[in-house]
């Protein structure tokens, strides 16, 4: 139900979430944001039981702070990453965190990179990926779709005809999308989409 | 016989304590949708949780009871009963020629069904003349590579030597004994130069338990086609450059018969001099 997508650009990466928060066969809130801005080039994207969500993004993001008071650096992309995949994997035999995460980051000397984090501490940096039911319709409009020197728009309007296609095709589908870039000057919120016509080719009202 | 006291029963099978979710009534069914993403919601009701309950699949019962609860539209798409082991998809080969050694493995990273990348490491360098692959599930792989990689630098900086490959093969059987009653669900390939340069390889189950070989080891989901293939493609004595192509096209041909691992293959070939890494482009599905 909880769809999170992410892609990489030239120098920059866009992660995509749904903003409803569900629990049984209630709709508690439609702009739920999925997508924590960890610190000024970082952004978590995570799905997954929705306690355990909050909690140990949040977690991320407090140590991420600590990292650079304490050091006067920030934690370059790769080493967040590493360090979420291994509080995960820490937790794993002993109380797991249901959480799934693509963190996409940008960092000066690497350029934009996007990691791939499973509940079960599956750790792989990619370039395009999917979480959630969405994933069964996101993965392969993205193969198809994707290639690896594209402008923000293009980016923006690959994860527009996913969100296009995860409303029209998923049963009970979340209707209502965030979408965060990160790039050389920040982390930032690009735009919502949301459902408000009645014809369901439409994609949306745009506020950035 | 109502379902409750069924999970009840069940309840005092698992090994450790949880909650189970109270009220398994259809208005919960909606909330299970994702129960594949959540490590502790069976569907099954012998009560067990994901990793113990993978480890224990024969003794799952009831499976049929449950999945008639659930509207046909809302349950979960088709995941089959797969091991623990099975999750993640994978194939590893090593093999030995003339004073030389080969280690392959596909690239293919899966969840169940859904392929997520076809780029995924699984041999890695302990040093120069050693190399570990490991199959099974992928994040006990890779918390297991930093924890020999771990031991082995300690080893360097005590010794300051590399580890010889049957030492590094009882370090690794011994440090997955140590859970043995919690495993890595991992099996591992380790394949070095020793003494003399004499190849050596040898894999191990996910207890530890260790299997020497003179002229191949195999591993992963494909391991049953790889057995085959080896056994029938394999000559003693190989020349690296035939080593190399015996271990390509076993490695597959193999992969090509199992749905969960694939996507192209890496081979390392290693002589005492040099160490050749090569990417093979194979069938992508």
């Amino acid at each position: 139900m909880e769809c999170v997508l992410g892609v990489v650009g030239r120098d920059f990466a866009v992660v995509a979430a749904d903003t409803s928060a569900v629990q049984s066969i209630l709709v508690h809130k439609t702009d739920e944001d999925k997508v924590l801005v960890l610190d000024s080039h970082k952004l978590m994207g995570a799905s997954g039981e929705p306690g355990d969500r909050v909690q140990f993004t949040e977690f991320i993001q407090k140590n991420l702070h600590l990292y650079q008071f304490r050091n006067n650096i920030p934690l370059s992309t790769a080493a967040t990453a590493n360090f979420t995949r291994g509080e995960l994997a820490t937790a794993l035999r002993k109380n797991p965190y249901s959480v799934n995460i693509l963190l996409a980051g940008f960092d000066s000397d690497v350029g934009a990179s996007m990691y791939y984090i499973d509940y079960i501490a599956t750790f792989h940096k990619i370039e395009k990926g999917a979480f959630g039911y969405g994933s069964y319709f996101c993965l392969s409009l993205m193969d198809k779709l994707y290639r690896p020197d594209m402008s923000v728009e293009e980016a923006v309007d690959l994860v527009d005809k996913c969100i296009k296609e995860i409303r029209l095709r998923l049963v009970v589908a979340p209707q209502n999308f965030i979408i965060k870039i990160v790039d050389k000057d920040g982390a930032r919120e690009y735009a919502r989409r949301a459902y408000t016509s009645n014809s369901p080719s439409d994609a949306a009202t745009v506020t950035a | 016989m109502s379902l409750d006291s069924d999970r009840d029963r069940n309840a005092k099978r698992r090994w450790l304590p949880r909650a189970e979710p109270k009220g398994w009534t259809s208005l919960d069914l909606l909330a299970e949708q994702e129960a594949h993403l959540r490590p502790h919601k069976p569907k099954s009701l012998c009560g067990l949780s994901f990793l113990d309950s993978a480890f224990h699949s024969r003794h799952r019962t009831r499976r049929v009871q449950e999945s008639r609860l659930q509207p046909r539209l809302l349950r979960e798409p088709a995941a089959p009963a797969m091991s623990i082991f099975e999750y993640n998809g994978s194939a590893v080969v090593a093999m030995v020629g003339k004073n030389c050694f080969a280690i392959a493995s596909d690239r293919r990273l899966g969840v169940q069904l859904q392929t997520i990348a076809t780029d995924f490491k699984r041999v890695f360098k302990i040093h120069d003349k050693l190399y570990i692959g490991l199959s099974g599930l992928a994040t006990d792989a890779q918390t297991l590579y930093q924890r020999l990689v771990f031991r082995h630098k300690l080893y360097q900086l005590r010794e300051e030597r590399d580890m010889k490959p049957q030492t590094f093969a009882s370090l690794v059987s011994a440090l997955l004994y140590e859970k043995r009653f919690g495993p890595y669900f991992c099996q591992p390939v380790i394949a070095g130069l020793g003494e003399d340069n004499e190849p050596f390889i040898c894999t191990m189950d996910c207890i530890g338990a260790k299997e020497l070989a003179k002229d191949f080891v195999v591993s992963g989901t494909a391991s049953e086609s790889l057995y085959g293939a080896c056994e029938s493609m394999y000559k003693p004595n190989m020349e690296p450059d035939e080593l190399f192509e015996t271990i390509s096209q076993a490695l597959l041909s193999s992969v090509d018969r199992d749905c969960l691992s694939g996507w192209g293959g890496y081979v390392l070939l290693v002589t005492p001099t040099e160490v050749q890494e090569r990417v093979l482009k194979s069938r992508m599905d």
